[in-house]
C-alpha cells in the first residue's frame, strides 16, 4: 500500500493522536457518559488503521510492533478476569468493590462504581488489542500473497504449486 | 427467473413477518418491565455508576461480558491462525 | 396518555418500525441468496446481524422514553437498558465474527483466484 498525499498525512499527524486521547476518554469516562471499553477501544484502534491509509506500509512495519498489542490483550483479559474475581465472597462478577449512595470510601484511588471503570480499562485494553491485531494481521496476509509465502493451508492444488 | 422466484418468495416471507410483528407488544408500550425497572432504579443508588447500560454489561451481566471478550478472543486468534507466518513454506 | 396515544394510530403506523426490519431481513437475504459475489454475500450477513439489532432495540423502547445514560436514578420513563445491553455484546460478536469471515474470503481468493462462487464450486486439482 503507497503513503497517500501530504495532505492526509498532515491531516494523520495533526489529528490521530487527539483520536486516541478521545477513545482514552470515552474509556474512562464509561461509568459516567455513552460510551465503554468497547467503543473506546474501538476508537484507539481506529489510530492503526488511519495510519496504514496515510503512510503506507513500509512506515507501518516500521513503526508497528505486534507484540505491544498482544500483551495489551493479554493484560486486558487476565485484568478482566481478575476483576471479576474481586467479587467472590458473594458471587463471581459482583461489585464488592463499589461505594454506593452514603458508603463508605475505602480508599481513595478506586472510583466510585467500583470494579464497572476498572473492567471498562481492562475491556479497552483488550478491545485495543484484539482491533489493532486483526488490522496487522489482515495486512500482513496481503504481505504474504505478494510474495507467495506459506499460508499454512492444504498443499499440491495451490495456484501457485503449479 | 431466478430473481421472480425469490420476489414471490421475498413477498410470502415479509408477509410472513409482519404477521409476526403483530403479535409482539405494539410499539413502545413493552410488557413485563420489573426487571428494567429494578436496574435502573438501583444503578445509581447502589452502584454509583450514571450509566445504566454500562453498570449492566459489567456488573448485573458481567458474565455475558466474559463470553463476549472470549468470543473476541477466539475471533482474534482464528486470524491469527489462518494467516500465521509459521508455514515458511517447509 | 400512552394508551390512548396507539389506540388512535391504526395498527400499521403504529408498527411501522417493525416493518422496516422486515424489510430490511429481506433485502439482506435477497443479498446472501442471489448475490454471487462473497464480499456481497458478507455485507448481506453484516446487514442481517444489523437488523436483528435494530429488532433488540426495538423491543425496549418505552413511549415517550428519554434516553437511558446520564439520568440514572428513580426515573421510570427511560427506555428498557436489557436489549441495549445485548445489543451491545452482539454488535462485537458481529465485528469478530465478520472479521474472522472476510479473512476467510481472503484466503478464498488466493487458494482459487476468484470470488464468484459458482467458479469456486468446482473442484481443482
Amino acid at each position: 500500500m503507497k503513503p497517500l498525499s501530504v495532505v492526509v498525512t498532515s491531516v494523520c499527524d495533526l489529528f490521530a493522536w487527539f483520536m486516541i486521547v478521545f477513545g482514552v476518554y470515552v474509556i474512562n469516562n464509561g461509568h459516567n457518559t455513552p460510551g465503554g471499553g468497547f467503543q473506546g477501544g474501538a476508537i484507539v484502534a481506529t489510530f492503526l488503521s488511519f495510519m496504514l491509509v496515510a503512510y503506507g506500509g513500509k512506515r507501518f512495519w516500521a513503526w508497528v510492533h505486534e507484540g505491544v498489542y498482544g500483551f495489551l490483550e493479554f493484560v486486558g483479559l487476565v485484568a478482566f478476569f481478575v476483576f471479576g474475581c474481586l467479587g467472590f465472597p458473594n458471587s463471581f462478577f459482583y461489585n464488592s468493590v463499589s461505594i454506593p449512595e452514603g458508603g463508605k470510601v475505602l480508599s481513595e484511588w478506586l472510583p466510585y462504581s467500583g470494579t464497572i471503570s476498572l473492567m471498562n480499562v481492562a475491556v479497552g485494553f483488550e478491545v485495543v488489542g484484539a482491533l489493532s491485531l486483526v488490522v496487522i494481521y489482515m495486512y500482513g496476509s496481503l504481505r504474504m500473497i505478494d510474495t507467495g509465502a506459506g499460508m499454512g493451508g492444504e498443499r499440491g492444488h495451490d495456484r501457485f504449486d503449479r | 427467473m431466478k430473481k421472480t422466484i425469490f420476489i414471490a418468495a421475498a413477498i410470502v416471507l415479509g408477509g410472513l413477518l409482519c404477521e409476526m410483528f403483530e403479535a409482539i407488544h405494539p410499539f413502545g408500550i413493552p410488557v413485563n418491565t420489573e426487571m428494567d425497572d429494578y436496574i435502573l432504579v438501583h444503578a445509581l443508588s447502589d452502584r454509583s455508576a450514571q450509566n445504566v447500560v454500562t453498570s449492566m454489561v459489567f456488573d448485573f451481566r458481567g458474565f455475558d461480558t466474559l463470553g463476549e471478550a472470549a468470543v473476541l478472543f477466539t475471533a482474534l486468534s482464528s486470524v491469527g491462525a489462518l494467516f500465521r507466518d509459521g508455514g515458511k513454506r517447509e | 396518555m400512552t394508551d390512548s396515544i396507539v389506540k388512535t394510530t391504526s395498527d400499521f403506523a403504529g408498527n411501522a418500525a417493525y416493518v422496516v426490519v422486515a424489510l430490511l431481513v429481506i433485502m439482506a437475504l435477497y443479498s446472501i441468496l442471489t448475490q454471487k459475489n462473497l464480499i456481497k454475500i458478507c455485507i448481506g450477513i453484516a446487514v442481517l446481524g444489523s437488523s436483528v439489532n435494530f429488532f433488540l432495540v426495538l423491543l425496549g423502547y418505552r413511549q415517550g422514553g428519554i434516553p437511558i445514560y446520564y439520568l440514572g436514578g428513580a426515573e421510570k420513563a427511560m427506555v428498557l437498558p436489557t436489549p441495549q445491553c445485548l445489543t451491545l455484546t452482539a454488535i462485537v460478536i458481529a465485528l469478530a465474527t465478520t472479521a474472522l469471515m472476510l479473512s476467510l474470503v481472503i484466503l478464498i481468493h488466493k487458494h482459487y483466484g476468484t470470488m464468484n462462487v459458482d467458479e469456486i464450486r468446482r473442484l481443482r486439482g
